[in-house]
């Protein structure tokens, strides 16, 4: 049991890091039919701007304002690139997803030279500690806790709340949603600012563990959370947190087995089964082509 | 009282309306009849600010409703139940009727309309935590119309209320719209049913390819000849 356990802790935390960026696509792919290529660069973006913080403000300072900073970044994408793409065909706003993606690591590139630099130690969390006569980063342990808890508090967010409810019919119906009195683009701009949020946090939690940021860095992670949400369903929150705790899983299994050098490739080997098989996924249902 | 006056919407390069003018009374049903196409769905939608107009105007109240955002003219007393129902279907039927009340915050008058429409619908508060996907279309009629009366409209535009339900189920809903009615809202009602439509209105337009050629009482246009050809299925004998 003990054996079992220490093997898996750390998919389960890559795990719950891959979740909790997938939610970011999995909402925005909700409610705008986008997939949003440029998430996997925001998440990039929150390790460099982490890493300049520390060099002028302490920790607890540079956590909020790293956060701060992602969420503008989200936000203000979805303005300048999608936004006035509303009542484009939805390829066009795909190109401009991809667009912002190549801009913002380009400008990674130009403003950090490209040399991959070492993430700031954030106390605590990168602490030692032995779990189950394994040594390991605190981070490990955090992270799946840190990730149930956001869950659950999106969740209650979205079940429970005033915006969630036009969160939830905007998904649905922009146009009825529009006849309650909501205001699309404020919903809209609401779920790229939550998914910023998390994606935030996770970098914090994969950078704690990975060390180094390049601009390039957030490709991997991000395509992975991508497979995750499009594993759970895309559209779908519970969707997106098993698939990501299952690829994180998965891949470390697959890690301790001896064969590090497959795990990207079963990554992907199993989009293209759930592609094949189920493509809706997991949780998915069949969304009907919104108008 | 609603006012619409010359009022032209193009959708593309095509008209929809050229310059229709109307009036819609306090407290009265009015209807608009015409045939597929006509122009019908497109004016409430203008009134509604979910189209937008090339010129004319939309008064209520003496106040221009053209080129104002939707949440404003929802909160200005107008509400729409829309073509085809359009309930939000993974929402539960007290969420969508919660949802018509979007614009509102007082907490306590939102409980006692909610009330009022379980009066109104007293199927809705036996079903309201079913998913309203899961309603007959009936039901699903009933949840979008009251869903607009919870933003307590002093308006209510109704698109084909009919459509797609049994007999009965429309003699239901069209003795609920007069019931609504009775209580103090405005009606102007779209329909196909050009029959149970005039019947129980007050006044009434006939809508053609963008431009409206007859008006009069519901009863007046009931017994029009030409009406009665084009609308009503009845062929001089």
């Amino acid at each position: 049991m003990v054996q079992i356990l220490s093997t898996l802790l750390p998919g389960i935390s890559v795990g719950g890091q891959y979740a909790l960026i997938a939610l970011g696509y999995t909402m925005v792919y909700g409610i705008l039919r986008l997939i949003n290529f440029a998430h996997g660069d925001i998440f990039t973006v929150a390790g460099f701007v982490m890493f300049y913080a520390v060099t002028a403000m302490p920790v607890q300072l540079a956590i909020p304002l790293t956060i701060a900073v992602t969420v503008l970044l989200g936000f203000t994408v979805e303005r300048l690139a999608y936004k006035p793409l509303r009542s484009a065909p939805r390829m066009s706003v795909m190109i401009s997803a991809i667009g912002v993606s190549y801009l913002l690591q380009n400008l990674m590139w130009y403003i950090t030279g490209g040399q991959p630099q070492q993430y700031p130690v954030i106390p605590w969390i990168s602490d030692s500690i032995s779990v189950f006569g394994t040594e390991t980063k605190r981070v490990t342990i955090i992270t799946p806790i840190l990730t149930i808890v956001l869950i659950l508090a999106l969740v209650t967010l979205i079940k429970k709340t005033r915006i969630g409810m036009a969160m939830r019919a905007a998904s649905r119906d922009f146009e009825t949603a529009r006849l309650m009195g909501i205001k699309i683009n404020s919903v809209i701009s609401m779920t790229f600012v939550i998914g910023s949020f998390l994606a935030a946090v996770g970098s914090f939690l994969f950078f704690s563990n990975y060390s180094t940021v390049s601009p390039t860095v957030g490709t991997m992670p991000g395509l992975k959370a991508f497979v995750a949400a499009v594993f759970g369903g895309i559209g779908s929150i519970p969707g997106a947190v098993v698939g990501g705790f299952i690829i994180g899983i998965c891949e470390n299994i697959i890690r301790g087995l001896g064969y590090s050098t497959f795990s990207d490739a079963f990554t992907f080997a199993l989009l293209i089964v759930v592609l094949f098989v189920k493509p809706t996924g997991l949780f998915g249902e069949k969304l009907e082509e919104k108008v | 009282m609603l006012k619409i006056e010359n009022l032209h919407v193009a959708y593309g390069g095509i008209q929809a309306l050229r310059g229709i003018s109307m009036e819609v009374p306090d407290g009265k049903i009015v209807t608009l009849i015409g045939a597929n196409g006509a122009g019908k769905s497109t004016t409430l939608r203008t009134i509604t600010g979910l189209v937008k107009a090339v010129s004319g105007s939309v008064q209520w109240n003496g106040e221009e409703l053209l080129g104002k955002p939707i949440d404003r003219i929802i909160s200005a007393g107008i509400a729409m139940s829309p073509e085809g129902r359009r309930v939000f279907p993974d929402l539960t039927v007290l969420e969508n009727l919660k949802l018509g009340a979007y614009l509102r915050r007082n907490k306590a008058e939102i409980a006692k309309d909610l009330q009022w429409v379980y009066e109104l619908f007293p199927r809705l508060k036996e079903r309201d935590w079913q998913a309203a996907g899961t309603l007959s279309g009936g039901e699903q009629q009933m949840l979008a119309v009251g869903r607009a009366l919870m933003s307590r409209p002093k308006l209510l535009l109704m698109d084909e209320p009919s459509l797609g339900l049994a007999p009965l189920v429309v003699q239901d809903i069209f003795s609920i719209i007069g019931e609504i009615n009775r209580q103090g809202v405005t009606i102007l009602l779209i329909e196909q049913n050009a029959n149970m439509a005039l019947k129980i209105a007050d006044l009434a337009y006939v809508l053609e390819t963008g431009n409206i050629t007859m008006s009069g009482t519901g009863a007046e246009l009931l017994a029009d000849e030409r009406v009665k050809e084009a609308y009503l299925g009845k062929h001089k004998s």
